[in-house]
């Protein structure tokens, strides 16, 4: 127990607002999403000139259409830089580089602090919603076009050339919107509610992590006008080196995001380490805080991989090194291995934030303690520690240490113990209790339908002579959907339900809810599951043309998709309705928990606790009459009213 | 993963009212067992012979069989865990009359704890040996092994192909008949087949699906993959790995024949190519990568392959 119930100086420091608010500055000179997008623009327009004044006249570095992979590297480099000045990321660094104080404005509580640069940790959580939905809607839509190209096995609809772009764009788009799906949006609003925090380590990092999210989302766009990249998520090389413009916008997106992650990752150690409120010992932290924990470990150390990888490729394609060249001495093996070091830690990113909203939500729809609270931490630590030794399974049939197979299959292997502590928990948490079927609940209870059947998939892959039928083939692709789509988005969703009524004080329509629920579960199954047949009957990922007698599981599968496209609408229908339109006002805590971010008001003010709380109890105690409450907020923190003069604990909102 | 059947004892707690709880945990296992036999043994009669990729050789029936063990060890978690989800959901769900007024506090249960992790493990670790097993005595289980495979056939007539991806299409070469080069991929019956999968520009990944193997293909690289065949017939090969524009429609169709058919074939092949062999570059397990695979050249020329201009010692593609 690292902190008992002795104040950590931190929690105070931040709390005192500016003695006197700096001058309001005249709204031509207010940074927000216009002037990044002017700035990102003129640094664009600016990269591009200097990367054809540089390259210009070396043929060696134009790509397979002609264009001027420096230029086109240089652009959106410094694009991302004019985006990060606009939008007012790099004054406070900038300032204290010339020895001055940055400007500050003036906490400003009006609609318009969402489109700018802000520190308050609740702003940078519903930024990240709205910027995860667009993320998600908008690879969702890459999807429907995919499963619209294979309705048919040898007509085409979009072509080969399109597919093959839409494919690495929906997938490189899904993978960075997974990675932050739930950490971006639910672990930077919740987490320092959670453990009676009044903001996070790092406020101005965890900000610049949002807009680089944007950033990146911006940048792998550009890849379509580009002409696309034709390599899927993965960006194996040589074809990556092969491959025109659109690639330069893989590797600076995938550079771009994964400094993001980075950030992101580390603002949460750093607050979930030392903001904890006094008596939030590590035996009273909530799971989901635990799950967020475990993630960010993964994103700080798994993605620096990701953004070396992508650097070498950039250099590969403009100053013509060979990282992953062979007829130069490189190794086309050492971007596979390179990118899969980060890739597996990765898809851990995308299940562990699942497994802590479930863990989390299960108590309090069935009014019991979540059972076995440590076996779930080392379950989360178990697969985020095992799952840096794994990364060699995705090449079994590429040639490369075949002798170590053995190996990656046993570690594989062994990440099912781990994986299985959580279902012991969820399960256990059920047994004998009083379940009751919420909207939230709903779509936890998918979350471990489907990852049981993504996770009891995952152990065939990892047995090689299994893996050698079903490598490659639809059946990967079904299996990733399943813990991902059907994991993490399922446990997303169930988070959105959940604690939508604290952070917007208003209630989605349950109904609607409900039916969302229904549709989104049943087409999902309909969707993913008869791709793990066509995987076994031979179907390679990737293909746009396929073997006639499998359109009709095809076919089955597209138009299940545009079902489960469909139900989305409900949920934004809904959304815009009860929240947005006519909004239905949320009882204080409609379901009746006891976690502390429930015990602050709606909506939760600028420094979320008027005073520090002293936590007393960990938040599962349900049904017990003589447990300790959770925590006390009420009374001022004896420890720290001992080291602290009154004046600082005084909250101006 | 793999919980085990460790959802079999479910946790203790003390109940909230005097009542006399029904034997949930009695009653669960023995639907779970009964279900899961049934199911097993109906998986293994009227589907396991027919689960992919068949039979066609060695390597495919291994793997056949290994899915079909795997689906027996998996039906029976999947479906504790879906009896369990079941059961709970039913009985212990709000409102239902007798329902618990407080559930039973269980905050943990140290043997149900101790069960399903030692449970899972052996459940892994049963399934990590016989996998093992089954990909080191099939030498390899028709995978991609790289350049120097450590787990060999047994057989001493081994009969060595070189498979060439290259965007967008797949040649062979038959090392043994002059190292002649076609389209069409045939192969004898009950023979031992080493193949030779390499690559002149990106990875490709060659899948002979009902051969069982599977195999990348590196540019530079060598990666053999061994078979066995047992049957007369047609397969698919497809590429598994995407290598740009085209990689969809890189598939075709291989076939394997009688050893007199095949023997009859390839010296028939190797004299009518025999002009084009002597301008093809000699064989070599590895060929370095052509710049113009993807123009429709056939052949390494030294040329290299990302750049408009030539570099040093290199010779302008023959067009």
């Amino acid at each position: 127990m690292a902190i008992d119930t002795t104040a950590p100086e931190a929690p105070l420091g931040a709390a005192p607002p500016p003695a006197a608010p700096a001058p309001h500055r005249p709204v031509w000179l207010q940074q927000n999403v216009l002037t990044a997008i002017v700035l990102a623009v003129a640094g664009f327009a600016l990269g591009h000139w200097a990367g054809n004044r540089i390259a210009g006249g070396y043929p060696n570095v134009a790509g397979a259409s002609g264009e001027n992979e420096v230029a086109i590297c240089l652009s959106l480099g410094l694009g991302v830089l004019g985006w990060l000045l606009g939008i007012g990321a790099l004054n406070y660094p900038i300032a204290k580089m010339f020895g001055r104080e940055a400007i500050q404005e003036p906490y400003n509580p009006s609609w318009t602090r969402f489109f700018k640069f802000s520190t308050d940790h609740k702003v940078v959580g519903v930024q990240y919603f709205f910027g995860v939905i667009t993320f998600f809607f908008t690879a969702g839509l890459l999807a429907m076009a995919i499963r619209t190209e294979l309705l048919y096995p040898t007509n085409h609809l979009i072509g080969p050339g399109t597919y093959i772009e839409i494919v690495g764009e929906h997938g490189t788009m899904m993978m960075m919107m997974a990675s932050s799906a739930v950490v971006g949006p639910l672990g930077n609003y919740l987490v320092p509610l959670m453990i009676g925090a009044r903001r996070t380590a790092f406020p101005r990092i965890e900000a610049t992590s949002f807009w680089l999210f944007t950033a990146g989302y911006l940048v792998i766009l550009t890849a379509l006008p580009f002409g696309g990249f034709p390599t899927g998520w993965t960006g194996y090389a040589p074809l990556q080196t092969q491959a025109s413009g659109g690639m330069d916008s893989y590797l600076v997106g995938f550079a771009v995001i994964g400094l993001g992650m980075i950030l992101a990752g580390f603002n949460l150690i750093a607050t979930i380490i030392h903001y904890r409120a006094p008596g939030m010992t590590w035996a009273r932290v909530p799971v989901f805080v635990w799950s967020i924990l475990a993630t960010s470990a993964l994103l700080a150390l798994a993605t620096p991989t990701l953004v070396t990888a992508g650097l070498f490729g950039i250099l590969d394609r403009t100053a013509q090194t060979a990282f992953y060249v062979n007829e130069r001495g490189g190794s086309s093996f050492l971007w596979e291995n390179l990118f899969w070091f980060f890739g597996h830690p990765e898809v851990y990113i995308m299940a562990l934030p699942g497994f802590g909203i479930v863990a989390e939500i299960l108590p309090v729809f069935t009014r019991k303690p979540v059972f076995a609270y440590r076996v779930a931490t080392a379950g989360m630590f178990g697969v985020a520690l095992l799952s840096f030794f794994v990364w060699q399974h995705h090449l079994f049939q590429s040639g490369i240490n075949p002798d170590m197979r053995p190996l990656y299959m046993l570690t594989t292997e062994l990440i099912s113990i781990p994986t299985g502590f959580i279902y012991l928990v969820t399960l256990g948490t059920l047994w004998r209790a009083r379940i009751r079927f919420e909207v939230p609940m709903l779509f936890a209870l998918g979350m471990l339908f489907n990852f049981l059947i993504g996770g009891v998939t995952g152990v065939f892959l990892s047995d090689v002579p299994v893996d050698v039928t079903v490598h490659g083939s639809f059946f990967v692709m079904a299996h990733f959907h399943y813990t991902i789509m059907g994991g993490l988005i399922f446990a997303l969703f169930a988070g959105i339900y959940y604690w939508t009524p604290k952070v917007t004080g208003r209630q989605f329509d349950q109904r609607l809810g409900k039916i969302h629920f229904w549709c989104m579960f049943v087409f999902f199954n309909c969707t993913f599951f008869p791709l793990f047949i066509l995987g076994l009957l031979g179907m390679p990922r990737r293909v746009f043309t396929y073997a006639a007698n499998l359109q009709f599981l095809n076919d089955f599968s597209s138009v299940s998709a545009y079902l489960l496209g469909t139900s989305f609408l409900i949920f934004v229908a809904n959304f815009i309705w009860t929240i947005v339109i006519e909004p239905r006002p949320a009882p204080a805590n409609p379901w009746g928990s006891l976690g502390l971010e429930w015990q602050t008001p709606t909506p939760v003010p600028y420094y979320n606790f008027e005073r520090i709380p002293v936590v007393m109890n960990d938040p599962y105690h349900y049904a017990e009459a003589d447990a300790d409450p959770v925590a006390d907020i009420s009374l001022p923190p004896p420890a720290v009213a001992m080291n602290r003069p009154p004046a600082a604990q005084a909250i101006e909102p | 993963m793999a919980e085990t059947n460790g959802s079999s004892s479910p946790p203790t707690g003390t109940t909230g009212s005097g009542t006399p709880e029904p034997p949930h945990a009695k009653r669960m296992i023995t639907f779970w067992l009964i279900i899961s036999l049934v199911v097993d043994v109906l998986y293994y009669t009227l589907a396991g012979p027919h689960m992919p990729p068949g039979d066609m050789t060695s390597a495919a029936s291994g793997a056949q069989f290994d899915l079909n063990i795997l689906m027996i060890c998996a039906l029976p978690v999947i479906l504790g865990v879906w009896t369990y989800l079941g059961y709970a959901l039913y009985n212990f769900r709000e409102g239902r009359p007798g329902t618990l007024l407080t559930g039973p506090m269980a905050h943990g249960n140290f043997r149900l704890q101790v069960g399903w992790m030692v449970g899972t493990t052996v459940l892994v670790l049963g399934l990590f040996v016989f996998g093992t097993a089954e990909l080191i005595i099939p030498a390899g289980a028709g995978g991609g092994e790289g350049p120097d495979p450590i787990w060999t056939p047994t057989s001493h007539t081994v009969l060595p192909i070189q498979v060439i991806g290259q965007q967008w299409k797949w040649t062979y070469r038959y090392p043994t008949y002059g190292g002649f080069e076609t389209t069409s991929l045939v192969i004898p019956d009950n023979t031992t087949i080493a193949f030779h999968v390499t690559s002149l520009d990106v990875i490709h990944d060659f899948w002979a699906y009902q051969l069982g193997i599977k195999a990348d293909a590196n540019p530079q690289q060598d990666n053999v993959a061994f078979t066995t065949t047992h049957q007369l017939g047609q397969f698919t090969v497809r590429c598994d790995e995407l290598c740009g524009l085209w990689h969809g429609a890189m598939y075709g169709f291989g076939h394997v024949v009688t050893k007199a058919a095949f023997a009859a074939w390839a010296t028939r092949t190797e004299a009518q190519l025999a002009a084009n062999t002597k301008l093809l570059p000699p064989f070599q397990w590895t060929y370095v990568p052509d710049a113009n695979g993807a123009d429709g050249g056939y052949y390494p020329d030294n040329v290299d392959p990302y750049s408009k201009v030539e570099i040093y010692g290199a010779q302008k593609a023959k067009v």
